[in-house]
């Protein structure tokens, strides 16, 4: 964007919003979300944006979004994942006949050991790994199509879940592996200050950093004032999540029970919040971790380049059959951790969990303007798009719009979406 | 043209391509033909389409495997199964068909492959952009679309992106797949000056073309196919532009054969 600019004629005065580099798409995505907001927001008298209700809907949103991340480097390479939904039952199947039956009462562990958790996250995440390369291997290696290989993956890995489960539903899963589910498990209010200003100093030393790098080898830079205004907005969006979610505080009698599991009594009027779920702090660091490896890894570089011009990969020397099963295996990993969230959150094992998330993971690829065709898409994108499906749910059930409404709502904003972004890439001229 | 000190008699070629034969389906698209290359020359491969040029050349650049035959460089036998093995001798191609990425920026398409990478192992892309930078600033000094994904490029300015790939890595056998074929005059002479820059620094050039008044210009030796079939191999410089057109319409061979 920026070199176009130039080419037109320095002269010519940039932008408030191109001074600062922004791209229009994440402009044009935050700015429906929040007009979204604001009109559940009156729609329900105001239930729709308390710290609550925003802490539920971060919570709902993690495990699909964790998915949509590594579904945006399945469809950059053109290829598709329908199987997520089951492969997420499957793991979670595993963990919980892990957690509950293999473990404790098999190997003669006994509930609640230490133990438990990380070996049962371990044995699903291998599970998730495995399953994905050997679906990453029927399409890479014996190039049958990702659609064919995955539609089948849908139907038979919740069915060997079932059959691994009996049909039964597993739990109660172990209390430190809930910890993962969302509302049995934050962090507290001084450790979320913590963390959100760890992750605002991170923040802006990595686009300081940037700014350095490039002024190293001569490249123009943006004027201070707009890397601090950069700077300021994402300061203020960590912070400010870090307030909401602790400003929803934890009822008094759930308190006073916390309190009388410690043998203590609780002070009159003592109050606290919940904190940053540790749930979200998993999608935050699956967030960072897929960033790194889109834009800053030669594995991601490759992805893209695949799905720009899969034979110019191939000709420059890029194994793109190795590199399908380890695209695919890295969602199959992110598969066990959204099972993790899931059924954490549930506090058990059930067969239908995960149903339909396949369909919920895509949408939210597309909607963060992942294309089908190949070559783009972005890891926030996903995120940002995740987040706006749950809240569109969520926001339609809380203003009282009617079961079938809500689905024909959501599907056509799905398509919608889709369209409005083809027309702006069209306008915009192509690859952006 | 002067003949080339490095084709001395004796010499030996950088590549020999020896009897090589590849079928696709009952076909032969390439029958036991031999083609060779010496270091600081242009050969031209001539022939009509699906005479087996492009056939023959994917062979060398790893984009085929040939079923009979073998690659000799610098005199010794070479294993090329893949384009991988091609980079590792120093071979590179450059494609008619614009061989780049779209969607991503100039300096990714450079290293696609080989990135350059900071002590952690990320790509540097910053450093990347500037070794871009320092050999375009060399090849297209007018080239100035650094930031955007090569789709919004010209077609003479991706195939000098794809030109600058070979130089910066140091190809010493380049490859040439139709390369002007999708350029306009004034960027087929770029092209063209690059070719002759390029040979002047010692690279072996195999230029694939249609265009007769291409290849007198730029090439020393030249090769014609006709059906798969090698049908000669001349200077440039005894054969008249008829001839050759008599070798690729009729397979005919000049009537006082050749030195080679």
């Amino acid at each position: 964007m920026s070199d176009t600019a130039e080419a037109h004629g320095a002269a010519r005065k940039r932008s408030f919003i191109e001074t600062l580099e922004i791209d229009t798409r994440l402009l044009g995505m935050i700015g429906a979300f929040i007009v979204l907001c604001l009109v559940f927001h009156f729609q329900t008298d105001g239930r729709f944006l308390t710290p609550r209700n925003i802490f539920t809907l971060a919570i709902q949103t993690v495990s699909v979004a964790i998915m949509a991340t590594g579904m945006v480097f399945v469809i950059v390479t053109r290829h598709i994942d329908l199987s997520v939904g089951s492969l997420l039952a499957l793991c979670s199947a595993v963990m919980g006949m892990m957690q509950v039956v293999v473990m404790p009462q098999m190997m003669g562990m006994g509930f609640g050991h230490p133990l438990i958790a990380p070996l049962a996250i371990l044995s699903g995440v291998v599970v998730g790994v495995l399953i994905g390369a050997f679906n990453g291997w029927l399409i890479g290696y014996l190039t049958i199509p990702s659609f064919i290989v995955t539609l089948g993956g849908l139907l038979i890995w919740r069915n060997v879940a079932w059959y691994l489960t009996s049909g039964q539903t597993i739990g109660p899963l172990d209390p430190t592996f809930q910890l993962f589910g969302g509302i049995n498990g934050t962090i507290g209010p001084f450790w979320s200050w913590v963390v959100g200003g760890l992750g605002t100093a991170a923040a802006l030393w990595s686009l300081w950093s940037a700014r350095r790098a490039k002024q190293v080898h001569g490249f123009r830079v943006k004027p201070a004032w707009a890397e601090l205004v950069m700077g300021g907005l994402v300061a203020a969006a960590i912070l400010g999540f870090v307030a909401i979610v602790n400003a929803y505080e934890v009822p008094a009698a759930r308190l006073r029970r916390l309190f009388e599991a410690r043998g203590e009594t609780m002070p009159e009027g003592y109050t606290t919040g919940y904190g940053l779920p540790v749930s979200v702090l998993v999608l935050i660091a699956v967030a960072i971790a897929m960033t790194v490896i889109a834009k800053r890894t030669r594995f991601g570089r490759y992805i893209f380049a695949t799905g720009g011009n899969p034979d110019a990969a191939e000709l420059s020397g890029i194994n793109t059959r190795l590199l399908t099963v380890k695209i695919f295996a890295l969602l199959g990993g992110l598969c066990a951790l959204s099972a993790v969230v899931a059924s954490a959150r549930l506090t058990n094992h059930a067969n239908d969990i995960g149903t339909l998330d396949e369909l919920r993971v895509i949408a939210a690829a597309v909607i963060g303007g992942t294309a089908l065709s190949g070559g783009m898409g972005t890891i926030y994108g996903a995120i940002l798009g995740a987040i706006i499906m749950q809240s569109l749910q969520s926001g339609m059930a809380m203003v009282g719009v009617d079961a079938p409404f809500q689905n024909i709502v959501v599907g056509s904003v799905l398509v919608l979406a889709v369209l409005i972004d083809i027309i702006y890439r069209k306008r915009t001229g192509g690859f952006k | 043209m002067t003949l080339n000190p490095n084709r001395a008699a004796g010499a030996t070629p950088l590549v020999a391509m020896k009897d090589i034969s590849i079928s696709f389906g009952g076909i032969r698209a390439v029958d036991h033909v031999s083609i060779d290359l010496h270091a600081g020359e242009v050969v031209g491969l001539l022939g009509h389409n699906g005479a087996g040029k492009s056939t023959l050349i994917k062979c060398l650049s790893g984009a085929y495997r040939m079923d009979s035959g073998e690659i000799l460089i610098d005199g010794e036998k070479a294993e090329i199964h893949n384009p991988r093995d091609a980079r590792r001798y120093n071979i590179e191609t450059i494609y008619q068909t614009l061989a780049l990425a779209d969607n991503l920026d100039a300096a990714s398409n450079l290293f696609l492959g080989r990135e350059l990478v900071t002590p952690l192992g990320f790509v540097d892309d910053s450093r990347m952009e500037a070794e871009t930078r320092r050999i375009m600033g060399r090849l297209n000094p007018n080239f100035r679309k650094f930031k955007v994904p090569v789709a919004a490029l010209s077609g003479g300015q991706r195939q000098s992106v794809a030109i600058a790939r070979a130089v910066y890595f140091n190809a010493r056998i380049l490859i040439m797949d139709e390369p002007t074929a999708a350029l306009g005059p004034q960027e087929t002479r770029m092209v063209g000056e690059l070719i002759q820059e390029l040979k002047r620094q010692g690279l072996g050039i195999f230029l694939i073309s249609h265009d007769i008044h291409d290849v007198m210009d730029l090439c020393d030796r030249i090769s014609v196919m006709k059906n798969g079939v090698l049908v000669g191999s001349e200077q440039v410089g005894d054969v008249t532009e008829d001839e050759i057109l008599g070798m690729i319409i009729l397979g005919k061979k000049p009537e006082r054969a050749g030195v080679n």
